[in-house]
């Protein structure tokens, strides 16, 4: 009977959409000959179209809440199968050494337009990573994450142009000045949570966008910097296709060592600090932990990877232009982060494997990229609202026994 | 305290002996929260000072106008009347944070992990489970602060404040929501802070009976102002306090 409703109720939506889309899908008036063509055709497919999915959509619904039933009847069973899983030792170790010989020998088997969007993909990592310090573990929304990024790449252009710095004394200066800025704007922000939070980062970006698109003495404007040289190794100049797989290289080192250091600060003080401030402030600074000092920091240490992973774009590309550092990268490192699955560093990995590496794969689909995201991200709040692969919080062990 | 034109508090004068449990009372809105905050460093208080003053210091600390962290680092740690735990961290997490401002490893400590560092990680993971032991919430350790039982969360927030090395506690209404035996629990579990740990409290709580039962002294506020102190016995035949709990005419 159940099933009778369900229908009833797609059918009801199907009418509504029908009613609601009338007159834009099935009336054309076409105002020089006078005349109402009526598209019934339209109709119909309107008609079927939301029947069907509608249906789609309640089908799922019902069988994920049987599913969270069935999973609270078991005491969370599937979850901790899965998680013994990833816990299982020989499993990672066994994963972790077929992804390391898969990382070396990718650039050797693949062209070299691959490693070039892998390196872009790896990029993205980096930055997802720094992003989910200061969205995932310290739960304060930034959307002017991109301008730290572009602080990098200036940094790195405009010392090469000037002063003929090399890639390897430009990545430490980078990461300072990201960290630098991430003070500048976090001062300010101190007192802002959530929704006011966003708005003046996102101010914050445009503002940085814009001085770089305006200040031309500065910047060079909007036609930006170009011919910056690529990073050498041991003072020898590398053709482009050694420089691409060199910079594949350089882009994997660079990712495990910001795996690391995420991974140590997460399972640190100051990473549980950051935690604590994001599930409640109140009670944070009740317990002694300085806001002033946890929300800097979490500014600093994720602006940090930004202003690297800056660094490490305009190495690649060898060009900067404003146009590189508009709100949408700041949104599409949002989107790693939420998708792959807050606080979490392998979820964030994935994350960006997925937002970046699908539409290079899916180009067919491009005209409606921006649809198919809307559409990911909102199934994915729906149906795993905490991300791909969620954060769990560390377990420990007492007297032998694991509660 | 005053907010604008409204005078929340009053002129009114506690002081909680070393190892005494002071019960402050009075009826809703009498402004019992808004001492603790002020205390507590959540509001700054428009007038009058807060003193602490430690044994081996000897002199009294002025410690009105400080922010949260550096009160409570000071030695005072609170307790919330609406429960604010960080639900999605563990039990034995919500108790690390505790001792977050016993503690002092920076962010160099914890990308290399040297062996201050680690030691330190080590104490703050054993002295917790103690504590979590002591308050008896060891079956919960690994669970999620947000599934536990309303009771259990609420000595959890005790177990938190008590991490963070306080000589003085202050409750806010912890029996709120509480059966008559989990009050009971409560009221061996908050002597036994004071005995073992040497914690004096300050509790601010509706259950009377508990209230009687348990505090050394008690403070009346009501509408912001003292009207009366004294023992159990002294307030529950004070006129005043009769006056304020059931209205001008009553008996």
């Amino acid at each position: 009977m159940r099933k009778f409703a369900e229908i009833r109720k797609s059918l009801y939506v199907a009418l509504w959409f029908i009613f609601l889309t009338f007159p834009i899908m099935v009336i054309r008036i076409n105002p020089l000959e006078k005349t109402v063509e009526w598209r019934w055709m339209n109709m119909a497919l309107v008609g079927i179209g939301t029947f069907f999915l509608s249906f789609l959509w309640r089908y799922l619904i019902s069988k994920k809440e049987e599913g969270s039933k069935r999973a609270e009847e078991k005491q969370n069973e599937k979850i901790s199968k899965l998680r013994r899983l990833i816990e299982n030792r020989k499993i990672i170790a066994g994963s972790v050494v077929a992804g390391a010989l898969l990382a070396a020998v990718f650039p050797f088997v693949v062209s070299l337009y691959q490693t070039n969007i892998m390196t872009t993909a790896l990029i993205y990592v980096m930055l997802g990573l720094g992003l989910n310090i200061v969205v995932g573990l310290a739960g304060l929304l930034d959307l002017g994450y991109v301008a730290f990024y572009a602080v990098g790449a200036y940094a790195y252009a405009l010392l090469n142009y000037h002063f003929g710095l090399n890639f390897w004394m430009v990545l430490p200066v980078g990461a300072a000045l990201g960290a630098l800025f991430g003070i500048l704007l976090g001062f300010p922000v101190l007192r802002l949570r959530g929704d006011y939070l966003a708005i003046v980062t996102l101010g914050f970006g445009e503002i940085i966008r814009l001085i770089l698109e305006n200040w031309n003495e500065f910047s060079f404007g909007p036609s930006g910097i170009s011919n910056i040289s690529r990073p050498p190794l041991f003072g020898i100049e590398l053709s482009v296709q050694n420089a691409t797989v060199y910079m594949y290289y350089i882009m994997i080192f660079l990712c495990l060592v910001t795996i690391f250091i995420v991974k140590r600060l997460q399972d640190s003080r100051i990473g549980r600090a950051w935690v604590a401030l994001r599930e409640d402030e109140v009670a944070c600074q009740a317990m002694g932990i300085d806001r002033t000092k946890t929300k800097l920091t979490a500014f600093a240490l994720g602006a940090t990877w930004a202003g690297m992973g800056g660094v490490v774009f305009a190495a690649k590309t060898t060009f900067v232009n404003p146009a590189s550092f508009t709100i949408w990268e700041s949104i599409i490192i949002l989107c790693i982060v939420v998708l792959g699955g807050m606080g979490s560093v392998i979820g964030v990995i994935t994350g960006a494997f997925i937002i970046i590496l699908l539409p290079e794969y899916l180009r067919v689909f491009s005209e409606f990229r921006m649809l198919m995201f809307g559409i990911i991200l909102v199934v994915m709040m729906v149906f795993r609202p905490g991300g791909i692969i969620s954060g769990v919080r560390r377990t420990y062990k007492f007297e032998g026994k694991n509660f | 305290m005053s907010f604008g034109g409204l005078k929340a508090l009053d002129g009114i004068d506690l002081y909680v002996e070393r190892g005494e449990i002071v019960a402050l009372i009075g009826p809703n809105g009498a402004g019992k929260t808004t001492f603790f905050n002020c205390i507590s460093g959540i509001y700054a208080p428009t007038e009058g000072d807060i003193f602490i003053m430690k044994p081996q210091a000897g002199t009294a600390k002025r410690i009105n106008g400080l922010k949260p962290n550096q009160v409570t680092s000071k030695g005072l740690a609170r307790t919330f009347q609406n429960i604010r735990l960080f639900q999605n961290m563990t039990v034995l997490e919500n108790v690390m944070m505790g001792r977050h401002v016993r503690t002092n490893a920076g962010i160099a400590g914890a990308i290399f992990r040297n062996r201050k560092t680690r030691d330190e990680e080590k104490q703050i993971v054993e002295r917790s489970y103690g504590i979590i032991k002591k308050i008896g919430l060891a079956y919960y350790v690994n669970e999620c602060a947000k599934n536990l039982p309303y009771g259990a969360q609420r000595r959890l927030e005790i177990a938190r404040a008590i991490a963070t090395e306080p000589f003085l506690l202050l409750l806010d209404e912890p029996a709120a929501g509480m059966n008559p035996q989990e009050t009971k629990e409560l009221d061996m579990l908050i002597q036994r802070i004071r005995d073992e740990e040497n914690i004096s409290i300050l509790l601010i709580e509706h259950d009377m009976k508990l209230v009687m039962s348990i505090s050394e002294r008690i403070y009346v506020v009501d509408y912001g102002k003292k009207i009366a102190e004294g023992t159990p016995e002294e307030i529950k035949i004070n006129p005043e306090v009769i006056k304020a709990y059931l209205g001008e005419d009553a008996y």
